[in-house]
């Protein structure tokens, strides 16, 4: 062997030395920048942020109201829920502008005055597939709005509604942590956490092919 | 440091392994399948308060009553409404598909105005004010007379208002488009000398008698029909249908009788004979209540003998005997008359000697047979006040010849138009308006109807779609659907029932539309002087309101007025049998060249009138009426190897008649005549939109009208045609 040739060996242990930290090195890039990518990036990529309408003080109504919650999102008699309240619910109060608020002005001015209902967005709405009869867990199973809504109710303005820009539904149905892992029941409303409650409950666990829930209870 | 390939790779492996203990992939994952198990282009019903409507289905002349079923503010279905003195809970298919021509994409969206060929759109007072400005000069002209009008109906305050429009204006050339109801009112006037139209209490009757009328395929009001035979069902009443094919009526009747096609008449004579030489026949009425008897029964006995009757009809002895001898035990027997659905008038005579076959029976004015309505009139307008130039124009003669030396008792006749109008080196029509009738699809012979459309200089479609007679206007001042508007319909179709109900809009109109009556309020307030003044109402709401009067509390609560039929209400005349023999109708076409005949048939799935078929409707048709695009005609199995012809079941074939040539296909069925055809009416549509155009072929295309010499409605029943095979 030449000693130019054994220079070149050299150079190559030398340079191979070196790649294989650089190869860790590559390697934990690239993994720190997908956990990052992942965990930061990809939420704020999904989500489109939208406002709603007008802002709305759910705080300051509860305490003008006799009935909690069902004063504005009722039952109708045939038992169908109501949902978010219509112009024609708040017309009875809001006429004309009552306090100081700009988004109440805006209300009364674009709205009640145009009689053009309130195009708000629903953060609780499922897809399409899901069937939800609110009666039966309201009147019939007698639960809180808490459980699933959270404590909306206390609220003094309205969060950003967050469009999922593949499916095109809410945000709070996924959940706001993106891992998916919940602190409290209204942390998410994905089909694991209507079957959790199923499960414990002992709702209709009459599967043939699974033995739990049947599929058509809420896919109908 | 060098970047190689080891380090690149080394940087994905440790990217993946990072992404893995991201919620990254399983979040995509949950994503992607939401996705694309609810595609958002999909239409997602909307939710929100279910709440119902009642109105009125003006989709025919049935008026039944309608439950609208509403979601927030979308209509989503049309229901029968409980309790409605024709329907009670019931709707037919048309009805039931009827909130897609709401949702139609085939809407005219505003009013049109045609500049070279291409539709533009104008504003309300852009439209009217150009209208207007053209009639005026007609009438200083001193032609008032050639504006006409041709209407669906000439029942209820819109038809009625655009009537009141054309006499203040001037011009008695207002139009109907008739039906077995007008050769029902001729034959009422004729024979028994009386102003009325014809019911028949079908519920009480326990023989029915049809000479090919669809009772259960829409003939008279199509839900109110349905339910009588479910009665008849029950209660063990016969049906027996004469008719040359096996309808849906005959395949359900307790007997079929098939007869030669157009010898109905000489049907009714015979079997009248067989009751008068069985002594089977109504003395009592016959001693009291009529007159000339002998003659009809020398006519009958002399010409319309057993052998003679089969002879022309087809029918033996012994049919008609065993006929006779059921009418003879029946308590209730009826004959009822009018092709189809009934919407073409036919021969006078032949209606004369069904109800002659009525009289003998013995069950005019009676429980369970038919009777002779009063035209009660709830419109108390007063007459307008006319000045000169309406005056003169009314002294004219009418165009079509209605009501003139040839055609005395003729309230209307449309189908005469297009000839008058086409022999005519300038049309006597100047301005046509059409309201609620599509004269373009529904008139026979169609192209004598489009070449008289092309010499009418101005012509005005109130249509809410883009049907054939708006496609061919030149100005179109669309109406709000029935689903969108206030009006008056009178159930027109069953005069044996005497009910208007109330259509009310179910929801805000969806386009720029205008209600009929309200434009109509403005033409004439913009011609000013005598015309304005005949219409002294702000809005047609209030035209409304006040004509209905103590009527209109009742309309809005209960959704409908009912009154019941009284022995008051029933119009008596002196029954007069004719003696004199009566000559067939001839249909057109050469035996020789053309040696098949076309008989039309209606079916409930397929709306052959004003309105043209809505896309569900379309979907129920089957494969012997619709095959793809094709229309399928029935012939015998014996047609289809005879004269030359190879046909096998859904072969192509071009059907040529006197009046022109259509591409159908065949469909072999025992239940017609050998050298009879049977083809569907409301097929071949060119207008509307692509659900409905271009699917087979219109049989008004084919069909011309023939005048009956009696009454000069249109008579025809059929017309000769050859089949021919397409080269392969």
């Amino acid at each position: 062997m030449s000693t130019e040739e054994l220079k070149e060996k050299e150079v190559c242990a030398d340079s191979c030395n070196n790649s294989g930290g650089f190869i860790i090195l590559f390697f934990i890039l690239g993994f720190v920048a997908s956990l990052i990518s992942g965990w930061i990036v990809f939420p704020k990529l999904l989500y489109s942020q939208k406002r709603q309408p007008i802002d709305f003080s759910h705080a300051s109504h509860m305490e003008l109201v006799d009935e909690g919650c069902e004063s504005c999102h009722f039952f109708r008699e045939d038992g169908t829920y109501a949902g978010v309240p219509k112009l024609a619910q708040c017309v009875d109060c809001h006429e004309e502008v009552q306090g100081e608020s700009p988004d109440e002005e805006i209300f009364v001015n674009e709205y009640v005055a145009k009689e053009r209902e309130v195009p708000w967005l629903i953060y609780s709405k499922q897809p399409d597939c899901v069937f939800f009869s609110h009666t039966a867990h309201v009147k019939k199973g007698g639960m809180d709005c808490e459980t699933c809504h959270g404590s909306i109710g206390e609220s003094e303005s309205l969060k950003p509604y967050e469009a999922n820009r593949i499916t095109g539904y809410s945000r709070d149905i996924w959940g706001k942590n993106i891992s998916g892992l919940k602190k409290h029941t209204w942390d998410r409303m994905k089909m694991d956490d209507c079957s959790e409650c199923h499960v414990e409950n002992g709702v209709h666990q009459s599967s043939v092919q699974t033995g739990k829930g049947a599929c058509f209870m809420c896919h109908k | 440091m060098k970047i190689d390939r080891r380090s690149f790779l080394s940087f994905v492996v440790g990217g993946a392994a990072g992404t893995a203990l991201t919620p990254l992939p399983w979040k995509l994952t949950d994503d992607l399948s939401i996705w694309t198990q609810m595609w958002p282009w999909t239409p997602v019903p909307a939710d929100g308060e279910i709440t119902y409507e009642n109105s009125a289905c003006s989709l025919c002349p049935g008026g039944c009553g309608i439950s609208v079923r509403k979601v927030g503010d979308r209509a989503v279905k049309i229901e029968g409404m409980k309790g409605h003195p024709v329907n009670d809970g019931a709707a037919c298919i048309l009805g039931l598909a009827g909130l897609q021509l709401l949702y139609s994409p085939a809407r005219v969206t505003s009013p049109m105005k045609k500049e070279d060929g291409k539709w533009k759109k104008v504003s309300w007072d852009e439209a009217v004010e150009e209208i207007t400005e053209k009639l005026s000069e007609l009438r200083t002209e001193g032609k008032s007379q050639t504006m006409a009008c041709i209407a669906g109906t000439d029942q209820g305050t819109v038809p009625r208002l655009l009537r009141r429009f054309l006499t203040a204006y001037g011009s008695p050339n207002f139009m109907t488009v008739p039906s077995a109801r007008d050769a029902h009112a001729l034959t009422l006037k004729q024979m028994q000398g009386i102003d009325a139209s014809l019911g028949f209490d079908a519920e009480n009757a326990d023989f029915v008698l049809s000479f090919g009328s669809g009772l259960v395929e829409g003939w008279g009001s199509p839900v109110s029909m349905f339910r009588a035979n479910s009665a008849w069902q029950d209660k063990k009443a016969k049906l027996i249908q004469i008719e040359p094919s096996l309808s849906k009526t005959g395949a359900k009747a307790d007997q079929w009788i098939a007869i030669k096609p157009g010898t109905e008449t000489a049907f009714a004579l015979g079997l009248a004979n067989m009751l008068i030489t069985m002594s089977l026949h109504s003395k009592d009425f016959v001693e009291n209540n009529s007159e000339g008897f002998e003659g009809f029964k020398k006519l009958v006995s002399e010409s319309y003998t057993p052998a003679k009757v089969k002879k022309i009809t087809g029918v033996d002895e012994k049919t008609l005997k065993m006929l006779a001898k059921s009418i003879g035990k029946a308590l209730t027997p009826v004959a009822v008359c009018g092709k189809g659905q009934g919407k073409t008038p036919g021969s006078l005579n032949e209606f004369a000697a069904v109800h002659a076959l009525n009289a003998l029976m013995g069950n005019i004015n009676q429980k369970g047979g038919v009777w002779a309505v009063s035209e009660t009139d709830y419109i108390g307008w007063e007459e307008p006040e006319l000045d000169e130039i309406a005056q003169k124009g009314m002294a004219a003669p009418r165009t079509d010849g209605a009501g003139t030396e040839a055609y005395p008792n003729a309230k209307s006749l449309p189908t005469r138009l297009p000839a008058v109008i086409n022999a005519a080196e300038t049309s006597p029509v100047e301005v046509l308006l059409i309201s609620g009738e599509n004269p373009c699809y529904t008139l026979p012979g169609t192209a004598a109807v489009k070449k008289a459309f092309d010499k009418i200089p101005l012509k005005i479609s109130f249509s809410s779609y883009m049907d054939e007679s708006a496609a061919a206007a030149d100005f179109i001042l669309p109406n709000h659907t029935c689903f969108e508007r206030y009006e008056d319909v009178p159930a027109s179709a069953d005069p044996a029932k005497s009910v208007i109900t109330l259509s009310k809009p179910v929801t805000e109109p969806l386009h720029d539309t205008k209600h009929t009556g309200d434009v109509v309020l403005m033409m004439a307030k913009a011609l000013g002087g005598k015309v304005a003044e005949a219409f002294p109402w702000d809005s047609y709401q209030a035209c409304l309101e006040e004509t209905m009067g103590d009527k209109w509390e009742t309309l809005t609560e209960e959704g409908f007025a009912a009154s019941d039929i009284t022995a008051e209400s029933l119009v008596s005349g002196k029954f007069k049998f004719f003696d004199k023999e009566y000559k067939a109708v001839a249909i057109e076409g050469d035996e020789k060249k053309y040696p098949l005949i076309i008989i039309p048939y209606d079916s409930m799935r397929l709306a052959s009138g004003f309105i043209g078929n809505p896309p569900f409707l379309t979907k129920t048709a089957p494969d012997t009426v619709l095959r793809g695009n094709d229309i399928v005609v029935q012939i015998n199995p014996e047609t289809a190897r005879s004269r030359f012809l190879f046909l096998n079941d859904g072969d192509n074939a071009f059907l040529s008649t006197p009046l022109g040539k259509a591409k159908v296909r065949v469909h072999l069925f025992e239940g017609i005549a050998p050298g009879v055809v049977a083809m569907p009416r409301g097929l071949g549509h060119t207008a509307y939109d692509d659900y409905l155009a271009g699917k087979g072929a219109n049989v008004n295309d084919i069909v011309g009208p023939v005048e009956d010499p009696e009454s000069g409605l249109d008579a025809a029943w059929g017309i000769r045609a050859r089949l021919i095979n397409v080269p392969v």
